[in-house]
This record gives structure tokens, C-alpha cells and sequence, in this order.
């Protein structure tokens, strides 16, 4: 029996003790005619061996591709020590660490991944992560709604990921909370504030944002705190090697920091699992949902960590928490925590400019092939928004032009056509640092010769 | 000793840093950072050492036994790791074009098909990304179920005492009031104060079967008629699914939704506190209104379902496919179960339960609910011993630290005094829970004789009782040096 170590000798023996003639027996609490029948979508079981065959082949057909995907999931190269040690059975298998004693190595590294997230984000607390960037995000806008007491209403704009912005809507919509829209400007991509002063709970402060593009922090974070709202920084933290930290963004500084901690070792496995940061001003640490671990002493005067602030959480404040939220994306945590020590500040800059620069590379690489422009003028991190506008290519569409990428083995970007419909047919493409000039060129190249087909004949003279 | 204190300026580990050259000169000078984060300047060895070195101060279920009621502490097979990190599964990104994961969505497909058969429900959609999380996809379905034919006066979601945190906390989330009905003496939902709760104002009724108290909830039909004939929708919290796995299912008890916690019935790993992941079966009437993404399959082609297929559903949780590689993992552990594994899981777990019961009874131990059968867990009370030798069920549970076993969940659930609250799983032999069972009885001498002992354990772990008055007044959450 998978998984089951009992010999028919320990049954009977166990079944002796309870003094219960069937293992049967032991369910007659339960009414039988709510007991099962056979299972008839579960298949039969499968040894390791065969299982393991079937997985490999799957795999093997799913295969490799040359991606140039971002979109808030990144693909990084990630050193080979951290997920061999991230899945040593004491941490892999170990359980959330109420039981400070027996856990100390849990709670140890959360304490330095605090640490590291708020040198990071220049802020003066973190939580021990939520479920990734998204939730986050929600999480972050329900905090500051708590936190702001009358106001009930974020600003939230429109170049945050559709996505999140869809997951912050599912999250709060049941809280009286009004999400307000904010658009950018068709030129540069970047946020336009609203004109007039307004009451708010918070401004949602996206860097960079979803197109890639560098937003002002600066005017953004101080307009949030001239209008009594708090500044919530939506930030990649590959990026906050080089970029301005949060803390320290405009006058004094965003109170909240939120993003997607995928970047730091996480691999992109078709979704997850990742881990949403969130660091905030230490005023704000009792509002702050999920779980914080505190250094402190033992018995004997040793230094030792536990989860402390617990009166914020739902098993103990129940109906009254600051969140329903039961778990932290610990194993993923274990791992980014590595990957920040292995990377360190060079290593983490280095990563962040060179995927910035091999962006750029890309970007004037494909605006240089007829019909391929930049969608904005602003300045850009790691990805760039591109636009097929030439009207020779009429009728040609991003998603033709990623499926032909796609014949080539290349991931060409996502197409955003579909949530930005203003902005025609553009196609936003990321680069990291895992890329190479020779991956670049043959991109480009592979770019050039579809577009140029497609002008010899473009599929709308089969449609007349 | 923390990783900042092995820190040294300008060492690196070498190896896993690209060529330096990337220009940042393009990018306006005022949004860049004038300092370097302070991140640890360390050597990969020195990485490798100190976190294996960290690793070694936990326990977990690969190094001890962990008696952890409601948590299902089972073992977490060693494939269902490897099989789900396999190079072309952990390349992919998840905006990847459906044509492109064939092989994940197949298994992804598979397993909603698994999940709806072994808990009987219509439809089951894999976007939450926890229980809690879960939770949260179920009340915001009652909530939308509810709105969608225009009931909009019910406002209120009515949950058991001996019920999780999660379950209050997620009902406020979802804009709901709270209302808690007691336990009777038996362990079981108090029916007259079910039926005096009940009302025009019900939306629902969150309910785990088998309690947290470790018993089955013999009056399920009645309770299900009560709720329904009242207008509510009845919510089953899944943590405790390990017990019936293969035995009952929640969709023939009535209920119209559920979460499950695949890091506990379907073995994927706790991970030292996460990530888990909480998929949420439905009844027929909540199907539209499932998040997504659910996995779709049409003409042998897999595909992820967006707002067009699903329009009236509650919106997605997460920014991607929930938490991919635990699903992964979870299917993995399906397929070598199987079907006849599935059936006995609940049973074996529910062996363990009531054999190590037994066990501590004829010890001499207190059976909080001794006329009942145990599920897969059960509740010893301490609270004569405390009142006799002053040792409370946390000494215990410390003292129990000492040799070498995992502590049970102590003070939980809130009702019974001095608890502690065990669960074996399926994974654990005989002389495990007779090993168990000697150390249960040395540390209630121990209580009786040398009471002093007990109440300042643990002494053979790394750190002594913590002080967490302190940790909370003086909070020290980051390391300044």
C-alpha cells in the first residue's frame, strides 16, 4: 500500500487494542447511506517508476522555448545550491513554526529575509510574505483603508497589471472599498495624477510599471501625502538594486511596499509558487496582515525567534483579524532569502542592469525593422512596449506575429492588445539577463523576416 | 550567528554573477538609488553552510514525528518534489501560450477531474492559493450566488465555536456578520441552537466534518436541512478531509461548496508554514461563479479558462495559475495513490487515531469526548493534571519536544480545556505510536513526581522557552547592527 506501512499483523494487533472487529467498524458514526461507493475518475495506482515516465514525457513535450515573457513573472537564473537546500527535508517538510523551539531555523531565516526585504525596499518593517505580488497588492489596500479611517477609496492605475488589479477587485469588492481609476498618458506611459485634490486612502505607486516604463515616484508619493492618502510602492525587487527604494521616495518616503518576490529565485513553473512581499513604515506595523517573526530571549537570556504581533491574526482575533490569511509562501521565502545572500548587492545589481541594458539592445533592435515602434517615449526598465504600426502590415496582428515567433522557437512577448486596446496591435517583451546578443539577433532577425513576409502577403488578400 | 555576520565588503560568490557592463546611463538620475542595498556580501559556501546549518535547527516530518491535530502531518513523498521540478515544467512561464503546456494543463485537468470525483462536488476550480485562501473563493461564491438572485438581505454566515480562525475572519472579509453557535456535550453542532440561528438573514453555514473536536458529525442530514430549508448554503472547511478520503464525500452530505488543503490530505509539503493550495469544489448551482482559472479541455487540447468562459465568476486570486508546482505535486501524489490508495487513506488515518487513543486511555490519559469514536484525530484534556501538578498542556507539549516528538496542537480548539489535539496520519507505523505513547506516559510521572521539570522544558533544543512578551513590546523584527 503506497504510503501505508501497516503489516496485516499490525492491524490486527491495532484492531485488537480498540477493541474493534473491522477497520469498518471504526466509521459507524457515520450514517451509511452518505458512504461512498467506488471512485470512478481516480485511476489505478502507479509504482514511482511508471508515474516518473509519464511525467518526463510530459515534460519533454511542454519542452524548451527562448522566452521573452515578463509581465510580472521573470526568468532569472537561479544558482544551483539554493532549491537543493530549499527542499532538504527540514525545511521542505517542516511545519509553520509555532513551536519556536523546535523551528528555529524557520524562524531564523524569515528574520534575515525580513531584514533583507526592508534594506531593499528602504522601509522599516516586512511580514514574512503572502501569496504573491497580486494578493499583495490587495492585501495593501485593504491595509491602507484600515489604517486611514475615513476614507474608503484607492487610486489605482490603469498601467498597474490588468491582472492585479482584477485580483484586487475580487479581493475588497465585499468591503464597501471604491477602486478608482487612473489613466497615462498615450505619449509616455507613465501615470497621470488626477487634477484635482481629492479624499483618498491611497495611491497605488506601480515602478516599474506594467509597460515597463519608469513612473515619477517622486511627484506621485508627495501628491499622495498632500491629499492625506498613503503611497503604496508596487515594485519589482530585482530592480530596487538600482532603482530609488521606496522608503525614500519624494519628500518622505511611500508607507507601504508591495510586489512579487518571483524574481528572487523562484522558478516561473507555469504560475508558481511565488511569494508576495509587503514592507511598510514602522507606525503601520499592527495593520499589517500576515505573519512577522521577532527576535527575542529565552528562558536562559539566549537569543532566540519567534512569530510575534499573533493578536493581529485570524486564530487568535478571529472575526476582528487584520486578515483570513493562515500560511506564508514559506519554502519560497527559504529560497529567495538564499538567492538575495548568494547575489548580494553586486550580484543583484548586476542581474537588474544587465537586463535593463539587453532590453534596451532588443528594443532598438526591433524598432530598427520596418513597421515595429516604440508604443511610449518614457524611459524604461526591463520591458518595453512595441507597436506593429505600419500600414503596409494592415490586417497583421500581434498574435499572428507571436504565433510565426513561435514556429522559431521564440517566446516573443505577451500580446496586450486585448486589455489595451488603444494602444492597437503591441506586443510587450521582456529581457533578462539570461539572455545572450546572439539570442538577441536571432529574435530580431526571426522579427524582420515575418513582418516582411507578411507584407508580400498580408492575410487580408485571402479574405477579399 | 545571522548571514549579515558572515558579510565581508566586496566578497562575492562569483560564479552566479553576469558580466558587469550593463549600462544604466539612460535612466533619469533622480529615480535611481544612490546607496547599495545592504545585502550580505558572502561567498556561496558560505551560503551553503549557513543555511544547512539553519536547517538543522527544525524539526519537520522527515527527522521526527508530528502528532499535529488538524494539520494531517503525513509523510511528503520524495517524487512528487522531483517529478514536479522537472527542467521543462519549472522553464515555463505561466503567460505561455496553452499550445506550449500541454502537459502541465493535462495534469492540472486531470487532477480538477480527481478532486471533483473524490469529493463529489460539480465542478472544482484550482485558483486559491491556500485554505484560507480557499475559504475566501467559497464565501465570495455564496455571497455572489445569493446577490445573483437578487437576496440580498442575507448578511450573515453562522459558524460553530470549535471552528478555525479562518472561518470568522474570511466571513468578514467576504463583508459578512458572524454569528457562533455553540457545541453540545456530545462534540456535536448544538441543533436547537442551529434552528434558533437560522433566519432570512442566513447566507451560509461553515462546517468541517469531522470537527476540530475529532468527531463526525453524526446529524450532517439534519443540519444540511436545516440550512437549506432556511435559504443558506453550507460550507464545508476541508481540513480535516484526511479523514474521510474514499469514504464519504462532502458533495453527497449536502454541502455546495468546499475547500480542501492539498498540503495536508494530498501530501504536498507545509514548507515550514506555506505555500499550500486550497482548490474549492462546488454544487451545480455555484459552477458560474467559480475563479479563475479552471483548466478546460476540448478535443484532447487543454486550455486555461478566462472571464469569457466563466462571466459571472467571483474574479481570479492570483496574479497566475495559483500555486502551480504544489498542484504538481499533489497530482503526482494522485497518481501513485490511485483509487483503491484514496480509499485507504481515511481509513488507516482513522486506525492510527483511534488505536493511539485506546493507547492513552489505557494510560490513563482523559478522553475529552471518550464515548465517541476518534476520526483521524483526537483530544486528550489535561486539565485535571493541571490542577493537580500545575503542568499545563503547553509544559507538556514542550516536554514532548525533549523526546522527540513533534508537540500535538495545544490549546485548540478553545473549548476544551487544556488540550492537546493528535493526529497520527496513515504515514506512521505501530512502534511509532507506541514510542509515542512510553514518552506520553514517562512525562506524566515526570508531571506527577517532578512537576518543576516538566515546566521548564524543553532543554535539549536549541533554545530554551522564549520569551514573547518581550518579542511583542520590544519589537525587534529587522537586524540593525
Amino acid at each position: 500500500m503506497p504510503f501505508i506501512p501497516h503489516t496485516e499483523a499490525d492491524v490486527t494487533a491495532m484492531l485488537g487494542a480498540i477493541g474493534a472487529a473491522s477497520i469498518e467498524d471504526l466509521f459507524d458514526e457515520i450514517p451509511p447511506a452518505l458512504k461512498t461507493g467506488k471512485l470512478k475518475d481516480v485511476p489505478d495506482g502507479l509504482p514511482e517508476m511508471a508515474v516518473a515516465r509519464l511525467m518526463q514525457e510530459r515534460a519533454s513535450a511542454d519542452g524548451f522555448w527562448s522566452n521573452f515573457i515578463g509581465a510580472g513573472v521573470y526568468e532569472h537564473h537561479i544558482p544551483a545550491a539554493i532549491w537543493q537546500i530549499t527542499t532538504r527535508g527540514e525545511f521542505y517538510s517542516a511545519y509553520t513554526p509555532y513551536q519556536a523551539e523546535a523551528s528555529q531555523g524557520t524562524l531564523q531565516l524569515i528574520y534575515e529575509y525580513q531584514t533583507m526585504m526592508t534594506r531593499l525596499t528602504g522601509l522599516d518593517v516586512s511580514n514574512a510574505s503572502l501569496y504573491d505580488g497580486a494578493s499583495a497588492l490587495a492585501e495593501a489596500v485593504l491595509m491602507a483603508v484600515r489604517a486611514h479611517k475615513t476614507s474608503r477609496r484607492v487610486l489605482v492605475p490603469k498601467s498597474v497589471h490588468p491582472i492585479y488589479r482584477s485580483v484586487v477587485v475580487t479581493t475588497v469588492k465585499n468591503q464597501g472599498i471604491e477602486l478608482v481609476e487612473l489613466d497615462y498618458d498615450p505619449a509616455t506611459g507613465k501615470t497621470m495624477l488626477p487634477a484635482e485634490p481629492g479624499a483618498f486612502a491611497g495611491l497605488v505607486i506601480p515602478q516599474p510599471n506594467f509597460f515597463g516604463v519608469l513612473e515619477d515616484v517622486h511627484a506621485m508619493t508627495d501628491w499622495a501625502h498632500d491629499n492625506g492618502a498613503l503611497a503604496i510602492a508596487l515594485v519589482n525587487p530585482t530592480t530596487l538594486a538600482v532603482l530609488e527604494a521606496p522608503g525614500k521616495w519624494g519628500q518622505t518616503g511611500a508607507d507601504i511596499a508591495v510586489g512579487e518576490g518571483q524574481p528572487l529565485g523562484a522558478p516561473m513553473a507555469s504560475g508558481g509558487p511565488y511569494f508576495g512581499f509587503m514592507c511598510c513604515r514602522q507606525d503601520f506595523v499592527r495593520q499589517m496582515p500576515g505573519r512577522i517573526v521577532g527576535r527575542t530571549v529565552d528562558l536562559d537570556g539566549k537569543p532566540g525567534f519567534a512569530l510575534t504581533l499573533q493578536a493581529r491574526e485570524q486564530h487568535i482575533r478571529r472575526a476582528k483579524a487584520t486578515s483570513n490569511i493562515c500560511s506564508n509562501q514559506g519554502l519560497v521565502v527559504t529560497a529567495a532569502t538564499q538567492y538575495m545572500a548568494l547575489l548580494g548587492p553586486q550580484g543583484l545589481a548586476r542581474v537588474a542592469s544587465a537586463s535593463h541594458a539587453n532590453t534596451v539592445a532588443l528594443a532598438d533592435k526591433l524598432a530598427a525593422v520596418p513597421g515595429v515602434s516604440r508604443a511610449f517615449a518614457g524611459p524604461f526598465f526591463h520591458e518595453v512596449v512595441l507597436k506593429l504600426n505600419d500600414s503596409t502590415l494592415q490586417g497583421t496582428s500581434a498574435k499572428d506575429v507571436l504565433r510565426a515567433l513561435r514556429a522559431q522557437g521564440i517566446l516573443g512577448g505577451l500580446d496586450v492588445s486585448g486589455w489595451y486596446p488603444e494602444l492597437g496591435q503591441a506586443i510587450l517583451v521582456c529581457v533578462t539577463e539570461t539572455k545572450t546578443a546572439a539570442d538577441l539577433d536571432h529574435y530580431a532577425q526571426q522579427m524582420e523576416r515575418i513582418l516582411s513576409k507578411r507584407r508580400e502577403a498580408p492575410p487580408c488578400a485571402y479574405k477579399s | 550567528m545571522l548571514i549579515f555576520d558572515h558579510s565581508r565588503a566586496g566578497r562575492t560568490a562569483a560564479a552566479q554573477l553576469p558580466a558587469a557592463g550593463g549600462s544604466l546611463d539612460d535612466l533619469p538620475a533622480e529615480l535611481r538609488r544612490k546607496d547599495s542595498p545592504a545585502l550580505p556580501e558572502v561567498s556561496e559556501l558560505d551560503v551553503v553552510r549557513h543555511y544547512t546549518r539553519l536547517s538543522q535547527l527544525n524539526f519537520s516530518i522527515d527527522t521526527q514525528f508530528y502528532p499535529l491535530g488538524s494539520c494531517t502531518m503525513k509523510y511528503n513523498p520524495r517524487a512528487c518534489n522531483s517529478l514536479a521540478m522537472l527542467p521543462q515544467f519549472l522553464a515555463r512561464h505561466p503567460a505561455s501560450p496553452d499550445e506550449t503546456g500541454q502537459g502541465f494543463l493535462a495534469s492540472m485537468f486531470e487532477l480538477q477531474e480527481m478532486l471533483k470525483d473524490v469529493t463529489g462536488m460539480a465542478g472544482v476550480s484550482m485558483a486559491p492559493m491556500a485554505g484560507a485562501h480557499g475559504e475566501f473563493a467559497g464565501v465570495a461564491m455564496i455571497r455572489a450566488y445569493h446577490d445573483a438572485r437578487g437576496d440580498t438581505a442575507r448578511r450573515e454566515i453562522i459558524v460553530p465555536d470549535a471552528a478555525h480562525g479562518t472561518n470568522p475572519a474570511t466571513a468578514t472579509m467576504c463583508g459578512y456578520a458572524v454569528k457562533e453557535i455553540p457545541t453540545d456535550a456530545t462534540g456535536s453542532v448544538d441543533l436547537a441552537a442551529l434552528k434558533a440561528a437560522v433566519g432570512p438573514q442566513t447566507a451560509g453555514l461553515m462546517l468541517t466534518n469531522p470537527s476540530t473536536l475529532g468527531v463526525f458529525e453524526k446529524t450532517i442530514a439534519d443540519i444540511q436541512k436545516i440550512v437549506h430549508d432556511a435559504g443558506g448554503l453550507l460550507y464545508y472547511d476541508g481540513a480535516n478531509l484526511n479523514a474521510i478520503l474514499g469514504k464519504v464525500r462532502p458533495g453527497d452530505m449536502g454541502f455546495d461548496v468546499i475547500h480542501m488543503n492539498l498540503h495536508k490530505t494530498f501530501s504536498t509539503p507545509h514548507g515550514g508554514g506555506g505555500p499550500g493550495a486550497g482548490p474549492v469544489g462546488v454544487s451545480q448551482r455555484l459552477l458560474p461563479f467559480m475563479p479563475i482559472p479552471l483548466v478546460l479541455e476540448e478535443n484532447g487540447f487543454y486550455r486555461l479558462a478566462t472571464e469569457a468562459d466563466v462571466p459571472q465568476s467571483i474574479g481570479r486570486m492570483s496574479a497566475n495559475m495559483g500555486n502551480a508546482g504544489v498542484l504538481m505535486r499533489a497530482y503526482v501524489y494522485a497518481r501513485m495513490l490511485g483509487r483503491e490508495g484514496m480509499h485507504r487513506v481515511a481509513e488507516y488515518a482513522t486506525l492510527n487515531a483511534n488505536y493511539l487513543m485506546a493507547k492513552l486511555r489505557d494510560a490513563g490519559f482523559e478522553l475529552a469526548y471518550p464515548t465517541r469514536r476518534a476520526s483521524h484525530e483526537f483530544i486528550v484534556t489535561l486539565k485535571k493534571l493541571k490542577d493537580a501538578t500545575g503542568v499545563s498542556a503547553m509544559d507538556f507539549a514542550k516536554r514532548l519536544l525533549d523526546y522527540g516528538y513533534h508537540a500535538p496542537t495545544t490549546y485548540f480548539p478553545l473549548l476544551v480545556p487544556e488540550c492537546l489535539l493528535i493526529e497520527p496520519t496513515e504515514t506512521e507505523t505501530r512502534e511509532t505510536l507506541d514510542g509515542f505513547v512510553e514518552a506520553m506516559v514517562k512525562i506524566k510521572h515526570e508531571a506527577e513526581t517532578n512537576p518543576e521539570l516538566v515546566r521548564g522544558a524543553p532543554y535539549t533544543l536549541p533554545v530554551r522557552r522564549l520569551d514573547d512578551v518581550k518579542a511583542a513590546r520590544e519589537l525587534d523584527l529587522t537586524y540593525r547592527p
